[in-house]
């Protein structure tokens, strides 16, 4: 019988780095020029591989953080202490610096214009950086898709892409946009405190009956939390899509 | 441990089948659930990845590096058609 597709190839190629944007004391958007970059979809991620001098390598997959209509390919990386490949990239790797990487991989968490609903985004941490693509993606393509983003961050200094985001939603442009800090927060924080619970996610997403949309990414608690809470509430979890990294992720 | 999902392993599993395959919807062999690779549980800490059932918790699917080629078993997820093939031959691991 005929293969579903065409076996293709997925190479290792060099990119090398344009620039290096500081986003918060932990987290760095890696700018690239790929050598061979066929485009992305919103919501897809790449594998990034570091060789040793000896001869180890150690790989990780890392979420596109730029839009597909953006010049350059972007990665947002956060910076764990203990990783293997994280305090390199966040840390080592200088403009100039190649890095091997391949993709654009996964077909599961990506989002386009024609899927039909509402847009929820839920994004705990570094999990906001697909949500970046999505979101640069859907201003791009001018769709009218009415997008809402809860994203929860230990605290104001811990957001990610936070003038983008003040942008986005003071933009009026169909993204509202609700931040909750878990850790701490001003004193003259009005937004949402303490992590996303039933209570929020019921004030934020629409009513189940409305079918929306629902992308959830964070550490692997966060996602199931997020995930079960909107279940619970009478949500298809058939429109419900995860991404969850664990201490080994992202 | 956390588990992470089958996204986290769609670079290998595009290795050995030669197409993105997180979409694929496969049967458990233990318990019968039905679903798409990206919804399994993936576990990296092992030496390779151990993939589990959402549902049940059984193992699926196991992908290890052998002389830097992925390799996979699995003998329990059964491809639904148009993925019903088996991989490339080079690739599979005996189970």
């Amino acid at each position: 019988m005929a293969r579903a597709a065409l076996p293709g190839r997925l190479n290792w190629q060099l990119a090398k780095v344009v620039e290096l944007v500081e986003e918060t004391a932990q987290t760095t958007s890696i700018v690239l020029e790929p050598a061979n970059w066929q485009g992305h979809q919103a919501g897809q991620h790449v594998d990034v591989r570091l060789t040793a001098e000896d001869g180890y390598q150690a790989q990780r997959s890392y979420s596109i953080a730029s839009g597909p209509e953006d010049d350059h390919l972007v990665l947002t990386v956060e910076r764990l202490d203990d990783g293997e490949v994280s305090p390199y990239l966040v840390g080592v790797l200088q403009p100039g610096d190649e890095l091997e990487l391949r993709g654009p991989i996964g077909g599961y968490f990506v989002w386009n214009q024609s899927l039909a609903g509402p847009l929820l985004l839920v994004a705990g941490g570094s999990g906001i950086v697909p949500f970046r693509s999505i979101l640069r993606h859907r201003a791009a393509v001018g769709s009218d898709v009415e997008a809402r983003l809860i994203y929860s961050a230990r605290s104001l200094d811990d957001v990610i892409y936070r003038e983008e985001l003040d942008t986005i939603a003071a933009a009026g442009d169909g993204v509202d946009i609700s931040l909750t800090l878990t850790r701490e927060w001003p004193e003259d924080w009005t937004g949402h405190r303490g992590r996303i619970d039933g209570k929020l996610l019921d004030e934020v997403a629409w009513p189940a009956t409305e079918m929306q949309r629902t992308y959830i990414c964070g550490p692997s608690s966060f996602v199931e939390a997020a995930a079960g809470t909107l279940v619970d509430s009478g949500h298809d979890p058939g429109r419900i899509r995860t991404e969850r990294f664990g201490p080994t992720g992202k | 441990m956390d588990a992470v999902d089958g996204n986290a392993i769609a670079g290998e599993l595009f290795e050995v089948f030669g197409s993105e395959m997180t979409m694929a919807v496969g049967t458990c062999a233990h318990c019968g659930a039905s679903g798409m690779i990206a919804e399994q549980r993936v576990y990296m800490r092992a030496p390779g990845a151990v993939v589990r059932c959402s549902r049940c918790d059984g193992v699926t699917m196991v992908l290890v590096r052998v002389h830097g080629r992925a390799r996979i078993n699995l003998a329990c997820f059964k491809l639904a058609p148009p993925y019903d093939h088996a991989p490339l031959a080079d690739h599979q691991l005996t189970p």
